[in-house]
């Protein structure tokens, strides 16, 4: 029997026999015992799998088969900037391949001196004054953003008073979660009609008990804080600091800079904004770039350029320390640095205006096959639909993927039921957002017409409807043998 | 979606239930409807002293996790201990099999502020 896109793939470990190779282990060159000392030798050989290789090339190459990515398919989840990942990019980062952390300052040069200019265009963007690279991904990158404006306040003496930080209630939910791991108690601040953060009732908030307020700008619903500089400006008069969650800057690279909004300290996604891979298929960085009076307490250590060179600054008496072993992901940060030079200062802004031309274009199109869209504001580089009447978010999303498309964000934000929060990016051609819209449409007539057929869609796909309870409430998240 | 007559309701979908000056507390089927299917509770601390309106459990469904909170101020008497082996009470039988927690009541003029079934309907349909 062959391979079969609907078969159940096997695990690997149940493809296994005993003594199976691919290829004879190489003969030992070293006394384990002697290299490693007796006490750290494990006692029984690890249960992998063995299998000839052919037969792993075969399980791996028919799970990538299955795999839904933006290298098979349209992918616009909300608020992930799912935007090509160039592979010049891949190649780039290829030509670093051979360095060594622990090689001297001296033979790293090229490395550092790509860190520092890498730094030096993410401050220009951002309109910052320094700036950390170590941070390996967007929530780590806010939780060393807080736990900077922390060790401020700390060195202030004004730590024990100010114990909030002020999320919107439109927040993207690691800014409420960052806020308590670093400490703080977290108080929500509501949206206005329009869909932006109620000025009135945050400046109720405000005082000398607030510790910072952390903003996305575009907003999840993708709109734009139209009195931003009203906020700062309150914010900064209590003594509070103004956090950026930088997961909306592809809306407005090169446009606009949270540095001139008033924001003391920013991260940035790597792998949104600047075109380097996701998550699991990532690794990502989230850089943290600060106004001056926060640079003090960044992490150690940061790149300084000297006459002599460049290289690392270790002796910063007051930063948190290390957030991140070396020097970060860097091979995410070479990528971020050909992308950037690759689009240069106009390119980096026409992908920020065909994000958002993009987001508008799909947007209306949604709107004419009967999605509704309730902060029908300017919307910037996504925003959030609900299907039609009578139809849900999670049936249409499950019904998108047998038109081959991967589903938009669901059900977030909270602040609108049902919601569908779509987000193109610039790299997606006007026939593909037709094509989506098309399949949206067809979608909500026959859901309309047919809702026991919307309610078991998928049919297509290798799996159905997961049973997404008992994977919540009884996850099994490794293989045993019986 | 069910609206007992003879419960209170908060207006973050709570309801409770007041008899011998303690509130049984849950949330209404339109909550647990809104919720989707609930995976996980968190109960409070028996003994815990709260405030009105203070957010003393956390219930998460397969689409969010969301606060319950407190309608009335008062001690936390007794938890429902069954929600952590059947979470799916609270969506299957929201005012009975469901309940959240026990309060014995502090200040028992507070239940006036709280909304009657009449309210809470209009309130639901307001939210549309």
């Amino acid at each position: 029997m062959g391979f079969c896109f609907s078969d159940r793939v096997p695990l690997i470990f149940e493809r296994s026999r005993p003594g199976r190779r691919g290829t004879p282990a190489p003969a030992r060159a070293a006394d384990p015992a002697e290299l490693f000392g007796e006490a750290n030798l494990r006692e029984r050989p690890p249960a992998l799998p063995e299998v000839d290789e052919l037969t792993a090339l075969r399980h791996y190459t028919n799970l990538s088969r299955r795999q839904v990515g933006v290298d098979t398919t349209f992918y616009p989840l909300g608020s992930c900037t799912m935007k090509y990942n160039p592979r010049v990019l891949e190649a780039a980062a290829r030509l670093f391949a051979d360095l060594h952390p622990y090689q001297d300052e001296a033979s790293l040069q090229g490395a550092l001196f790509l860190m520092h200019e890498l730094g030096e265009y993410l401050k220009a963007l951002t309109g910052m004054d320094a700036i950390t690279l170590q941070p390996a991904a967007g929530a780590h990158g806010e939780l060393t953003g807080m736990l900077v404006v922390r060790a401020y306040h700390a060195d202030r003496g004004e730590l024990e008073q100010r114990r909030v930080v002020l999320v919107p209630d439109s927040a993207h939910g690691s800014n409420p979660a960052t806020s308590a791991m670093a400490g703080f108690e977290v108080r929500e601040v509501p949206s206005d009609a329009d869909g932006e953060v109620d000025l009135e009732a945050l400046k109720r908030e405000l005082g000398d008990h607030v510790a910072a307020i952390m903003l996305t700008n575009p907003n999840t619903l993708g709109l734009f804080e139209r009195r931003i500089l009203s906020l700062t400006e309150a914010a900064h008069a209590a003594g509070v600091q103004l956090y950026y969650d930088g997961a909306n800057l592809n809306a407005i690279m090169g446009w606009a800079r949270p540095g001139d909004m008033g924001f003391d300290v920013v991260h940035l996604n790597l792998h949104k904004t600047f075109a380097t891979p996701h998550g699991g298929g990532g690794p990502g960085a989230g850089p943290v770039a600060v106004k001056a009076h926060l640079a003090p307490y960044l992490p150690v250590p940061l790149v300084e350029k000297t006459p002599a060179g460049y290289r690392l600054d270790f002796q910063r008496p007051k930063s948190i320390g290390r957030v991140r072993s070396f020097f970060g992901n860097f091979g995410v940060l070479v990528k971020a640095y050909a992308y950037i030079r690759l689009l240069g200062r106009e390119g980096l802004k026409r992908a920020a205006a065909l994000s958002v031309l993009n987001a508008r274009y799909l947007k209306e199109l949604l709107k004419r096959r009967g999605y509704r869209v309730p902060y029908d504001g300017p919307t910037m580089h996504e925003f959030v639909a609900q299907p039609p009447e009578g139809l849900r978010a999670l049936d249409v999303a499950k019904a998108l993927l047998d038109e081959g498309f991967h589903p938009p964000t669901i059900y977030f934000p909270l602040i609108v039921k049902e919601a569908m929060m779509i987000e193109p990016t610039e790299t997606e051609a006007k026939e593909t957002l037709e094509a989506f819209a098309e399949a949206l449409g067809r979608i909500a007539r026959r859901g309309q017409e047919d809702p026991d057929w919307l309610h078991g869609a998928p049919y297509t796909t290798p799996v159905r409807r997961l049973d997404e309870v008992r994977a919540n409430r009884r996850p099994v998240l490794r293989w045993r043998p019986d | 979606m069910k609206v007992p007559e003879e419960l209170k309701y908060r207006e973050t979908h709570e309801w409770a239930r007041i008899e011998d000056g303690v509130a049984t507390v849950g949330i209404t089927d339109y909550a647990q409807e809104e919720l989707g299917d609930v995976v996980y509770v968190e109960l409070p601390e028996v003994g815990r002293a709260v405030r009105g309106g203070e957010a003393v459990a956390v219930i998460e469904s397969v689409k969010t996790a969301s606060d319950i909170y407190a309608p009335l101020s008062g001690e936390v008497v007794a938890v429902n201990e069954a929600l952590a082996d059947h979470p799916e009470k609270v969506n299957e039988d929201p005012y009975g099999e469901g309940w959240i927690f026990k309060l014995r009541i502090a200040d028992p003029a507070e239940v006036e502020a709280l909304l009657d079934a009449e309210a809470y309907r209009k309130l639901v349909a307001s939210e549309g």
